[in-house]
């Protein structure tokens, strides 16, 4: 009877066990999470630094900053801007930046759609290589490289092919021309936008063509397609979303570009729809161009316009990722 | 008696036979020929004409012959191989005919001196052998060691936080990165300048176009960090805190040594990414003429905007400058590509 009286020699007290991270791990975790917040402040920075410096000029015009065509700056005697008289609107320039961009996109996707099923589906793997090597280099190549080699070495050719679409297409109207100026036009900055988003819709494509399931690429092929019938039937399909996403991509690509542009595009600033004449512009160019004269009141016009761009492109990739990221995840 | 048994010898049956190259090779010469006819007889002329009837000729002709070999299905499956192939054409022409156009015009202006000398003494318009690049070369140099000082641990760690604590932002901030990566460079470039160069220093400097290319840097290599990461084997860590390590020692001693060489490339990527953006520098750091090695004071030249200011003169010298300059970016941004590439191949084949 004693000795079941007092066990508590023998059964050790019942231990907690936990999972609480140590000192070091603690500061650790704290560290990257810091690392991997700083995206989050950088945008928020941008966001907030834009909105202030542009906010005079955002509040004077009100929605005219974004549906007016005119950028005429007054100013007062002792310099400032006058507000009243002052005219900042954007359209004809937003007009231009998605003008050019759609150009872009309408030649460059169905060139690196079909470049993606060559690569994925048709290519021996030696080629394959060399070629996904090529590209990716090719998304490595510095805008400005792009925009120079457009202007001495594209911009001749493109203007005869300018020249052959407004011969035979010129009753549409965008192909319309009432001067013959073919050089420098929105037709010719889309082409060099075309050649600088290739590469990433490309490579997207190819990423989304890869994913298709194995399993079905090969019912297809046991029940007697042809490789083209079995692209048609499964990998379309699958992949069609997606293309979608990369192609929307390449689109906030091209809206953004600025130096290519500034180099191939004869820069005006009037809104115009004829492809095809040399006259046009983009948001990111215009900023650029006008950043060299501005005064201060101006500098704020070209922060406030820099907060639409901002915007703009923000909303294009994070719908394009959207997409890109469902396709990848259905299917299986 | 022994009986002989031919051994057969091994086969490839799916490769083309001599026929059928014969037939490939013969579609090919008559859609030239017939090109190449239809170009005398009728009014179409130019390079432009020969390609696209040699295109159309050889997708009809493969499409005939398909038809009289197996038939409707076989043909169609033609005509989708011709236009693929004609799709990869044309998307890497241009880099074919970029390599070669800049090499072409390129080539008269290197010498020794552009590697010596800089533009402080000399005009875009003096002929070809005065002035040089170093200024420009040092510049972008500076500008890009100190965008790497900052970009390289933040991206690194943004990749960590992703692949090893996976922590409740982990989808936002996949997500912020992919927005970042999106952001135009020109709007990187005013966000300086209205966050640093008009509230605090008032005048520009290498450093401020440093901080634009840092934002332009970072989720470049986040990402492919982030993808070096996910490569290395789940084996590693968890053995790596089986042995009793911390999180932090697992990561600090295991996961990051073994990623390495890929978080090598990541970096190298992010260089090759910003060494020629244009915009934000003609925006933050004045382009300089002179070498100068002080990034926080005074103009500082960077190769990017000495092909801006070349091509903007528009005089035969100046242009032809411009056409030097990107030669030698051109050449920096392939040798970095390259030891990317080899750094990640050599990854692969351990």
């Amino acid at each position: 009877m004693t000795l079941i009286d007092k066990p508590s020699a023998a059964i050790p007290a019942p231990r907690e066990i936990t999972t609480k991270p140590r000192i070091s791990d603690k500061i650790f975790r704290g560290v990257v999470t810091a690392g991997g917040l700083f995206s989050l402040v950088v945008l928020g920075l941008i966001l907030i630094y834009l909105t202030y410096q542009g906010y005079d000029v955002l509040k004077s015009q009100g929605f005219n900053f974004i549906t007016g065509s005119a950028w005429e700056v007054v100013t007062d005697d002792s310099g400032n801007i006058d507000y009243e008289a002052t005219d900042f609107g954007l359209a004809a320039m937003l007009i231009g930046t998605i003008l050019c961009a759609l150009i872009a996109v309408i030649i460059a996707v169905p060139i690196s759609v079909l470049g993606a099923l060559y690569l994925t589906f048709y290519a021996p793997t030696a080629i394959r290589k060399f070629m996904v090597s090529i590209i990716d280099l090719m998304a490595a190549f510095p805008s400005v490289l792009f925009g120079i080699w457009g202007f001495f070495v594209l911009m001749p050719s493109a203007e005869y092919w300018a020249k052959l679409l407004n011969k035979y297409l010129g009753f549409l109207p965008f192909f319309e021309m009432q001067v013959p100026v073919f050089t420098r036009s929105p037709f010719v900055a889309g082409v060099v936008l075309a050649i600088m988003i290739i590469p990433i819709v490309t490579s997207i494509s190819r990423e989304i063509f890869g994913q298709t399931p194995l399993d079905r690429i090969q019912a297809a092929y046991a029940l007697g397609a042809t490789r083209w019938a079995m692209i048609k039937a499964v990998v379309i399909p699958y992949g069609r979303s997606g293309v979608v996403g990369g192609a929307m991509l390449g689109l906030g690509r091209a809206m953004g570009e600025t130096v290519a542009v500034y180099t191939v595009l004869n820069i005006v600033y009037q809104i115009n729809w004829q492809v095809l004449l040399g006259a046009g512009g983009n948001v990111a160019s215009m900023i650029l161009l006008k950043f060299g004269e501005a005064g201060e009141g101006e500098i704020k016009a070209l922060m406030a316009a820099g907060l639409v761009l901002f915007i703009l492109t923000l909303v294009v990739n994070s719908i394009a990722d959207l997409i890109v990221k469902s396709t990848g995840a259905k299917g299986r | 008696m022994s009986t002989t048994v031919a051994i057969p010898k091994p086969g490839k049956p799916w490769t083309a036979t001599p026929k059928q190259r014969l037939i490939t090779a013969g579609i090919y010469l008559s859609a030239a020929l017939v090109s190449y006819i239809l170009v005398a007889i009728t009014p179409m002329k130019g390079k432009l004409a020969y390609f696209t009837l040699f295109f159309f000729a050889s997708i009809i002709i493969d499409f005939a012959a398909s038809y009289m070999q197996r038939g409707m299905a076989s043909a169609k499956d033609a005509i989708a191989r011709g236009f693929v192939t004609v799709g990869i054409t044309f998307a890497v022409l241009p880099i074919f005919s970029i390599l070669f156009e800049v090499v072409k015009r390129g080539y008269k202006g290197l010498g020794f001196g552009l590697f010596t000398n800089d533009m402080s003494a000399a005009s875009v318009n003096d002929p070809l052998g005065s002035g040089g690049l170093l200024h420009a070369i040092l510049g972008t140099f500076l500008m890009v060691a100190i965008a790497l000082v900052v970009a390289m641990p933040i991206g690194i760690l943004t990749a960590i936080y992703l692949t090893e604590i996976k922590g409740k932002f982990a989808v936002p901030i996949k997500f912020l990165v992919q927005a970042m990566s999106g952001v135009p460079s020109i709007v990187a470039g005013l966000f300086i300048l209205s966050a640093y160069v008009y509230p605090i220093t008032g005048s520009l400097s290498g450093f401020a176009g440093s901080l634009a290319l840092m934002i332009l840097m970072i989720p470049t290599i986040a990402r492919t960090s982030e993808e070096v990461l996910l490569l290395i084997p789940s084996d590693l860590r968890e053995a790596g805190v089986a042995l009793g390590g911390t999180q932090w020692r697992t990561v600090a001693l295991v996961v990051v040594p073994a990623a390495k060489s890929g978080l090598v490339t990541a970096l190298i990527l992010g260089i090759a990414r910003v060494a020629g953006e244009t915009a934000p520098l003609v925006l933050l750091t004045g382009g300089g003429e002179s070498v100068n090695f002080n990034a926080f004071d005074g103009p500082m030249g960077s190769l990017p905007i000495y092909i801006w200011k070349c091509f903007g003169q528009g005089t035969e010298e100046s242009i032809a400058r411009a056409w030097s300059g990107i030669l030698v970016l051109l050449v920096i941004v392939l040798a970095l590509f390259t030891l990317a590439r080899f750094l990640s191949e050599r990854k692969e084949t351990r």
